[in-house]
């Protein structure tokens, strides 16, 4: 693991997740009819995380998925590309819901145009609504999220690292200095 | 004067006369003159052998120059000028050309084209049956008469044991042999390479050993029969070898060859495996399609036993230059045949290297050998015999390119590959017609 | 990890973590097959080019379907309509191929090594759907992932491959996957079928035997491949008549009795009712034929998609 500079520890993390909990209740109001959709792979235990919150505030269950976007994105023929696909899984029909996307990093935009083109192919949503952990800027599609944990400046050289318990045994987020082949 | 050299400290190596030493070899008006220890003569020129060895010019009991009727494949002109590249002095041309050989006409079309563009000896083969039909008997005499040293439906087996019989018993009256190619063809019909382990993982029709061992087996049998010399095409199973060890020591009139791709090469070629560092190539390769197939190691082995015992008589190239769409094609829809005149002392000198054949053994089997097999006055150094020689430089290496061949047969399965040994120059009646390159220096006064 | 190759020719050659890759996007490509819209768009703009020299529905339609599903331009081209009759070679139907833009050829041969030649000439990716007696790796693939999605795994299986053998590029293929994922793999059929060159194999595999006798291989077997049987098989000399082949190598009720009780039966199809397998069995509980169509469909777009996404062709 390279060294970098931690820019939300654990605490952090658990707080940002309650208020974004908080403010999907408020926006929807109320958990009816939301369906929280994970992008593969750190936005799939966070949207597990805010499912447990809001049913904690609201005493509703809310429906929990995961989506991998692999076969939606647009850099196929790019290097660097894997193609190994991670599971997918949408336990409900999606049709006239509130469907929250659920991220760990907010870029360029491009996988949540692909996981919003993956999302329409399970019915039609009322709305999709986008949460993140981090915004990094740098955006190259008109996207923006509803919900954001914590806008994050960076230089496009710098690499954004979020460790999860889940996936990764602790909760914190890293910041890379510049990688030589970035 | 004409076709005059003297040729300075070569390892003489005459398997016709037991001979080899280093000595001085004077050539005068195209014939060996003298052998003997430094020599001088003044105005000949002088060539500097010293590291190399000289053996009388190769003969090649089998090779297929293509002309007339296949000239886009090769010509008796490109084809020799391969055979004086690959060491061979003499080389004897297979029947099958349009038409095929079976009038003394063609004989004389064959021998005039050699006496007008051929930069080595040519001595044609006629058919055994009429256009190959494998029923009507060619007029053995009259060929004989025209210059046919050995009778051959090479490529179609004479399949009629009773024809074969036929043939066999009239050729007594010319006393040359019968070539055949031994496949049966109900045995092998369909097969497209060697039937085992390798057909089986690539999916295609083999051709079982036994298609060749049952008809070297039955020709065999009919030349014990019938008295006559029956001469065993291109050996390549390990049970055609132990057939004609047994009909040898029966004391049939049984004689055979072996070539160079059959004694070095085996099926898994057809695989796509190659030497290290040659580079891969995927499998499937057409131009390790060859018949008979290549076969085993267990054949290989079996093949170089009976070469270093006497069971085979001399290494023949079969060489069997193709165009390029010949081979550029489904595997099954190519054509069969490998370009080998220009590799093949090469390959067999690989065998020499690895210590499984003594170079003496070697040498014979490309000269003195097959001359005896179809009785030609080649293959030998002794004093008063035409200037047919070839030079070789043992410690060179090589890397093959079919694009430099003379030959306009390309196809090679050995395109890459690095060979030991090379051969330096050739001279055919004392005239220089190879120098390789890198060896011109040589020939200063 | 990506699949670091040009094109799909044969499993001879691939590693077990290649075909576990495989298996893990067919996976993948199978939950997407379940959803409403069994679309993603992930080949656009890609053109794939169906080249059948030999007929085939099955194998044809499901290659098409794979394409379609990854939004991929599909062109079926099929030797009848194409200039194979004027005589023109197989290179050059090839170049112009791909000089019209294919990015992948699927190739159908009735001659074993066809691909290969294609595959070495082309930069388009070359997938073999079968060449002579030599190989169906696609076919290969969906078996292995029909079984392994059906008993949770491969190593440590006992699986009979019968029948016609020589003739058959599915057991051949099925052969090496199996092998390689860890199956013991008997191969059973009549004397006259076995190809020479299986006894050395056996000799050095030990995971591969021979058997000439059905009712003793299927003892204890997990998964039953049956092969069909071509009728010109008798007139060629190979074997005296149905009758005899049905009464040794068909598989019955009573035959399967003695593998275990809820193995699987397989069947590349065309089946043929009657002689290799009794219509009663064909459809079966323990029959997978029509699971093995439908994961064919998974199979290919995996393959699809992961030749697309090779680095090779990335470079």
């Amino acid at each position: 693991m390279a060294a970098g500079k931690v820019l939300l520890q654990a605490e952090d993390i658990r707080r940002a997740l309650l208020r974004i909990a908080h403010e999907i209740v408020e926006h929807n109001r109320g958990g009816k009819d939301i369906v929280l959709v994970g992008i593969q792979a750190r936005g799939a235990p966070l949207a597990w995380r805010l499912a447990k919150s809001i049913e904690a505030l609201e005493g509703v269950s809310v429906p929990v998925g995961r989506l991998d976007i692999t076969l939606y994105r647009d850099d196929l023929e790019r290097e660097h590309f894997r193609p190994n696909i991670r599971e997918t899984q949408i336990p409900v029909d999606l049709s006239e819901k509130h469907v929250v996307l659920v991220d760990d990093v907010l870029y360029t935009g491009r996988t949540i145009r692909a996981a919003m083109d993956a999302v329409m192919d399970f019915g039609r949503p009322r709305t999709i609504q986008l949460a993140v952990l981090i915004d990094r800027g740098h955006r190259e599609l008109p996207i923006r999220a509803d919900y954001v944990g914590k806008n994050i400046p960076t230089s496009r050289l710098e690499e954004i690292e979020l460790h999860l318990l889940e996936t990764d045994g602790t909760d914190e987020t890293i910041l890379l200095p510049p990688q030589e082949d970035a | 004067m004409k076709n005059n050299w003297l040729i300075k400290g070569a390892r003489v190596l005459d398997p016709a006369n037991n001979f080899d030493a280093v000595r001085d070899l004077f050539i005068k008006s195209g014939t060996i003159a003298d052998i003997g220890e430094e020599f001088s003569h003044d105005n000949v020129p002088v060539i500097d052998a010293h590291g190399l060895v000289l053996a009388p010019g190769f003969v090649d009991l089998h090779c297929h120059l293509r002309e007339p009727g296949f000239e886009y494949k090769e010509t008796i002109a490109t084809g020799t000028r391969a055979a004086v590249r690959g060491g061979f002095t003499t080389v004897c041309s297979m029947a099958n050309t349009d038409p095929v050989v079976d009038t003394p006409a063609t004989v004389e079309f064959i021998l005039e084209q050699a006496r007008a563009a051929a930069a080595a000896r040519v001595y044609p083969l006629a058919a055994v049956t009429q256009g190959f039909g494998g029923t009507q008997l060619v007029e053995m005499a009259m060929l004989a008469e025209a210059g046919a040293v050995a009778f051959s439906d090479d490529g179609m087996p004479v399949a009629d044991a009773r024809i074969m019989r036929h043939a066999l018993e009239y050729s007594l009256l010319v006393d040359k042999p019968i070539v055949n190619h031994c496949e049966d063809p109900a045995l092998a019909q369909g097969g497209v390479m060697n039937e085992g382990l390798t057909s089986l993982r690539l999916g295609l029709r083999g051709m079982p050993a036994e298609a060749e061992e049952t008809m070297v087996a039955r020709d065999a049998l009919l030349a014990r029969r019938t008295g006559a010399h029956i001469h065993i095409a291109h050996v390549s199973t390990q049970g055609g070898v132990e057939i004609i060890r047994g009909a040898k020591q029966a004391g049939i009139r049984i004689t055979a060859e072996v070539t160079p791709h059959h004694l070095t090469l085996s099926d898994a070629l057809v695989a796509g495996r190659r030497q290290a560092g040659a580079g891969s190539s995927l499998a499937y390769d057409t131009h390790a399609k060859v018949k008979p197939p290549l076969r085993t190691q267990a054949d290989i082995d079996a093949l170089i036993e009976g070469l270093n015992d006497g069971t085979l008589d001399a290494i023949a190239t079969d060489h069997a230059p193709h165009s390029t769409t010949d081979k550029l094609c489904e595997y099954s829809e190519a054509e069969s045949g490998i370009s080998c005149l220009e590799t093949a002392f090469s390959q067999v000198h690989q065998l020499v290297q690895d210590g499984r054949v003594p170079l003496q053994t070697l040498v014979s089997k490309l000269t003195t050998e097959p001359a005896r097999v179809f009785g030609l006055p080649r293959g030998t150094l002794a004093v008063g015999a035409a200037a047919d020689i070839t030079l070789l430089d043992l410690e060179a290496a090589w890397d093959v390119d079919p694009e430099k061949f003379a030959s306009k047969g390309k196809n090679t399965p050995i395109a890459g590959w690095t060979l030991p040994g090379r051969v330096a120059m050739t001279f055919v009646d004392g005239k220089l017609v190879h120098t390789a390159d890198g060896y011109e220096q040589r020939g200063a006064q | 990890m990506p699949l670091d190759r040009k094109d799909l020719l044969d499993l001879d050659d691939f590693s077990s973590d290649e075909i576990m890759l495989l298996l893990e996007t067919t996976s993948a490509m199978a939950e997407i097959l379940s959803r409403p819209i069994r679309r993603v768009p992930t080949l656009r703009g890609k053109t794939i080019v169906n080249m059948f020299y030999e007929a085939s529905t099955r194998t044809r339609s499901s290659f098409e379907l794979a394409a379609k599903n990854l939004s991929a331009d599909l062109v079926n081209v099929s030797a009848s309509q194409s200039s194979v009759d004027k005589g023109e070679s197989l290179i050059d139907t090839m170049r112009t191929l791909q000089a019209l833009g294919a990015d992948m050829i699927v190739m159908r041969h009735w001659e074993a090594g066809a691909p290969y030649l294609a595959a070495s000439w082309l930069d388009a990716a070359i997938i073999n759907a079968g060449d002579g007696w030599h190989a169906h790796p696609s076919q290969a693939l969906l078996d292995l992932f029909t079984v392994q999605e059906r008993i949770g795994t491969i190593a440590g299986l006992k699986i009979v491959i019968a029948g016609d053998i020589l003739h058959s590029r599915v057991a051949r293929s099925n052969l090496w996957g199996f092998g390689k994922l860890g199956a013991q793999v008997v191969l059973c059929g009549p004397p006259t079928l076995l190809p020479r060159g299986l006894a050395e194999i056996a000799e050095t595999e030990s995971r591969i035997t021979i058997s000439y006798d059905l009712d003793e291989a299927i003892v204890d077997a997990d998964v039953v491949m049956m092969l069909r049987l071509q009728r010109e098989r008798m007139a060629s000399g190979l074997l005296p008549s149905t009758r005899e082949y049905c009464a040794r190598f068909g598989l019955s009720r009573e035959r399967m009795r003695r593998a275990r009780p809820h193995a699987l039966i397989m069947h590349p199809g065309p089946m043929n009712q009657g002689v290799e397998i009794t219509p009663e069995l064909a459809y079966s509980e323990q029959a997978v034929i029509e699971e093995q169509v439908t994961n064919g469909v998974a199979v290919r777009m995996a393959i699809f998609y992961l030749l697309a996404s090779t680095p090779e062709r990335l470079a």
